[in-house]
């Protein structure tokens, strides 16, 4: 998996990215390395592609029970993938502010 | 007369107190209402600790066990009588139908904040990972068995198992 020098990409003190445009798939490897997944699967991707474009569409980023019921992964699985927290976690790897919502 | 200065402050807070509290790794629920306001606050928490990657344990135990029985799961209702919150006179909080229509709405609120209803709910926090208990005793009290509950209730358990479960961690009361 490709990981990068960071500097230069702004983020928040949690480490998730100020600027969703400075996101590449780079990045997003950096971050999940980060984070302990040593290697962003398919299934991983599927996540956080969905967390990131509905973000950039619609301002906000999905719940979880969204997350789990319209993205093809379910919630079992979520945690699988992110046993950190599939919500705050994909959003980290996908370049997008920390979520909000409380579900 | 003297003025203490930032770096006398300084001096006297104690290393202890200047140290960053270590992150909640763990947390055990306790659930002990059976009313929807009861009941809510211990899954939004218990959703919420496993979301921030935190492991969880909701123990259900007295009227809080009608969150996990077959029964009862889907016709939680807001208590209108005795609920100062409601804000409504008691006698009409007792009108009948009167907890049907509170409950209503207040699902309807949930629904648009994306908080599912409970036996969805449930579900979703056992799939998360988290362990869903019942309560030994209270189960012996009404006299259920294994059939009376949903699927994903891990076990039921006594007082003193819930304190094995919850060992390391933090204990929160509903």
């Amino acid at each position: 998996m490709a990981t990068i020098e960071m500097t230069g990409i702004a983020r928040d003190p949690e480490g998730f990215l100020t600027d969703p445009a400075q996101w590449n798939e780079n990045v997003a490897e950096t971050i999940a390395n980060e984070a302990g997944i040593t290697e962003l699967s398919p299934r991983h991707w599927l996540i956080v592609n969905y967390m990131r474009d509905t973000y950039l569409s619609t301002g906000q980023a999905p719940s979880i029970r969204a997350l789990g019921k319209e993205s093809g992964v379910q919630i079992k699985e979520l945690y699988v993938l992110f046993p950190k927290g599939p919500a705050k976690l994909a959003a980290k790897i996908g370049g997008i502010p920390k979520p909000h919502g409380c579900i | 007369m003297t003025t203490m200065t930032d770096h006398d402050l300084e001096q006297l807070v104690t290393p202890d107190a200047r140290e960053v509290p270590k992150p909640i790794q763990k947390v055990s629920i306790v659930i002990s209402k059976g009313s929807l306001e009861g009941i809510y606050p211990g899954l939004i928490m218990a959703n919420g600790a496993r979301m921030e990657g935190m492991e969880a344990n909701v123990f259900f135990t007295f009227f809080g066990l009608d969150a996990i029985t077959k029964k009862h799961h889907d016709r939680i209702k807001v208590a209108t009588v005795g609920n100062p919150g409601m804000h409504i006179p008691t006698i009409v909080g007792a009108i009948p139908g009167m907890s049907w229509m509170a409950t209503k709405m207040m699902s309807r609120k949930m629904e648009k904040l994306d908080i599912p209803p409970i036996p969805e709910f449930v579900e979703m926090i056992a799939d998360s990972g988290a362990g869903v208990y019942g309560c030994k005793a209270t189960v012996d009290m009404f006299g259920l068995s294994e059939d009376d509950f949903v699927p994903h209730v891990t076990g039921v358990i006594t007082g003193g198992e819930f304190y094995e479960k919850a060992a390391g961690g933090e204990i929160v009361f509903t």
